[in-house]
């Protein structure tokens, strides 16, 4: 790869003294390139995701996001979540501001935006998320679809290069599931890069370019999507996808 | 099996008959025998004693300050004479007698404000320029030496104008001092940590009347000779910092009920501590712990009374005053006390009203 936007090199990371929780991770993402990361409970997946925007700080290794080497300093990590967006499994909407505020915040406080464009561009991103409807309720006024998918709009109003999504269905109920991953499909055309840690294996087949497989901290197998699911090269990932696709 | 098509069911109203006032009845004064039991004792009490206070409170009770007919009436009527006569004694204690109006001027100016500020539209950044102002007329008003006033020393200030301004001004200074002690507290430099938790156990582990104590005699002796400070502001920052480490324990109560994804998200957007702070953290964490707040409000609003023992006198401190030096009125004291109680109920209880609307505020965003 000539120039990937997020590289891994030998990065390591502890819990507390003992709990080895990524080990040698080497992981590059081109730009543009969709990634779905899988693999069982405990394996590391989630932590990989966020040392991508610093929620957690790995301990070796080098992370470099788009040019910019990950450091314990404010400018480089305040420079990197400008860049990055993130979806969460809880959604983690602000709940004492409206759909509309929660998109405006940021822009706002943080890109000094005045309020009247940014408040045209959230609603943009609204209806694109094909929720505009509700931008003036509150986010416990809505469905959990209806919740993540604004917390989608949310990370796109920094027009963001990267967008990570952290088991972004859940925590929803099977009837939402689709309308979510069908705004996550629409973006995944648009070019921006995807970083999903996600058990949705439709999701994956439909618009991952690769899919990575974790477990104990290791990343286990990295292949296309036909392959892994068709062909999986190691035994630990065939258990796992016997165990997800099995029912 | 064949498949059977979906038949809806139409909604329907609630049965209406518990609606109904002998069902109401039923249900919450006579629902099985302890309930029935109870009522019936406790309403038993309530025939027995409301009549009674009634009767002594405002059937037979002379409202005249009359000597004479407060003690023909001594154990069948209240004596509300007692208040009538003492009155702004009691209301604005040793200030002097000719110059009360200044008080009430002031009293009235800072209770207009405070209400003021209790309404949404007026939450503006202009309203703190107005307490500015209000409180230096404030001052002015009561110190006087200006403006052809007569000066008038702090330690003849008392009465309910004392009351209401400690109150306000340990409220105003403390909140901003707990709010900062409370992140302190969750910092993750450890001097400060160790610095806000070491003031907060410190002042908990003392009663407010040893505060107070220290603030008024002991200070002073550790001041350079010649330097003093007024015995109010030495009182003030007593009652300020003791209700501030109260304080700050009620919001650092409302700080850990923050989910931590609600922070994550917040920093993933881009947004620095502080604005995380202002703008997610702190709005959420108030409105939980707004009925704890005004219940810490009420209590220093209530622990003002305590100055009386530095020799100030606040409300109940002119009422001691008011009376004790008077022998004739002496016995009458209850009914002093009954009045006093009365305007603190006022106070604490507009505050607890106020807080009940706030919560519905803050609740909206709640949905459904």
């Amino acid at each position: 790869m000539s120039d990937p936007i997020i590289s891994f090199d030998k990065v390591n990371k502890w819990y507390g003294n003992n709990f080895h929780v990524l080990r040698d991770i080497d992981l590059q993402v081109g730009r543009g390139e969709r990634i779905v990361v899988c693999g069982p409970s405990g394996s590391g997946k989630s932590t990989l995701i966020r040392c991508i925007n610093r929620l957690e700080e790995h301990q070796q290794g080098r992370l470099i996001v788009d040019g910019v080497e990950m450091a314990d300093d404010v400018k480089v990590v305040d420079a990197v979540r400008k860049k990055v967006g993130m979806v969460f499994q809880q959604f983690n909407l602000f709940p004492h501001l409206t759909v509309l505020e929660n998109l405006t915040l940021s822009p706002i406080w943080v890109n000094k935006m005045p309020k009247k464009e940014a408040q045209e561009k959230a609603m943009q991103q609204l209806e694109r998320v094909r929720i505009a409807e509700q931008a003036h309720k509150y986010p416990l006024q809505l469905s959990g679809g209806q919740q993540q998918r604004v917390a989608i709009a949310r990370a796109l109003c920094l027009t963001p290069k990267i967008m990570l999504f952290d088991e972004p269905t859940s925590a929803l109920d099977p009837e939402m599931i689709k309308e979510v991953l069908d705004v996550m499909i629409e973006l995944a055309g648009q070019g921006i890069t995807m970083v999903c840690v996600t058990h949705e294996m439709g999701f994956a087949k439909a618009v991952a370019d690769s899919v990575v497989f974790m477990d104990e901290g290791q990343i286990v197998e990295r292949s296309n999507p036909h392959d892994f699911f068709n062909t999986p090269q190691t035994e630990r990932s065939r258990d796992f996808l016997a165990k997800i696709l099995g029912h | 099996m064949s498949a059977t098509s979906f038949q809806p069911i139409a909604a329907r109203p609630a049965p209406t008959d518990s609606r109904s006032l002998p069902a109401w009845l039923r249900r919450n004064l006579f629902g099985d025998w302890k309930t029935a039991g109870s009522t019936i004792v406790l309403g038993a009490l309530l025939l027995w004693f409301v009549p009674q206070f009634l009767n002594w409170s405002l059937l037979q009770a002379v409202w005249a300050p009359d000597l004479k007919a407060c003690r023909a009436a001594e154990g069948v009527g209240a004596c509300w004479g007692v208040v009538a006569e003492k009155f702004r004694l009691i209301i604005f204690g040793r200030y002097p007698f000719g110059e009360q109006w200044r008080p009430l001027v002031a009293t009235a100016l800072m209770l207009a404000m405070l209400v003021a500020s209790c309404t949404r539209p007026l939450w503006k950044p202009w309203l703190a320029v107005l307490w500015v102002v209000v409180l230096a007329v404030f001052f002015v008003l009561m110190y006087g030496n200006t403006l052809g006033l007569t000066k008038v020393e702090t330690d003849r200030w008392g009465g309910l104008p004392l009351t209401i301004l400690l109150a306000t001004l340990s409220i105003l200074m403390a909140f901003p001092i707990a709010l900062a002690v409370a992140l302190g507290r969750r910092s993750d430099l450890p001097a400060i940590r160790v610095f806000c938790t070491l003031y907060v156990e410190l002042i908990r582990g003392v009663p407010l009347i040893s505060v107070l104590f220290m603030a008024s005699f002991m200070f002073p002796l550790f001041m350079p000779q010649g330097l003093t400070i007024d015995v109010l502001i030495r009182v003030l920052v007593g009652m300020t910092l003791f209700a501030a480490a109260y304080l700050a324990e009620v919001i650092r109560g409302g700080l850990q009920a923050i989910p931590k994804g609600q922070i994550e998200a917040a920093a993933t957007l881009g947004l620095s501590y502080w604005q995380i702070q202002r703008k997610i953290v702190l709005p959420q964490a108030l409105a939980m712990v707004v009925p704890s707040i005004v219940n810490s409000f009420i209590s220093i609003f209530k622990d003002t009374s305590l100055v009386s023992i530095v020799s100030l006198y606040d409300l109940t401190g002119a009422l001691d005053m008011a009376i004790n030096a008077d022998a004739n009125w002496k016995p009458f004291k209850l009914q002093g006390y009954l009045f006093i109680a009365l305007i603190y109920f006022i106070f604490c209880f507009s505050m607890s009203r106020y807080s009940q609307w706030v919560e519905k505020q803050v609740n909206k965003s709640k949905g459904r």
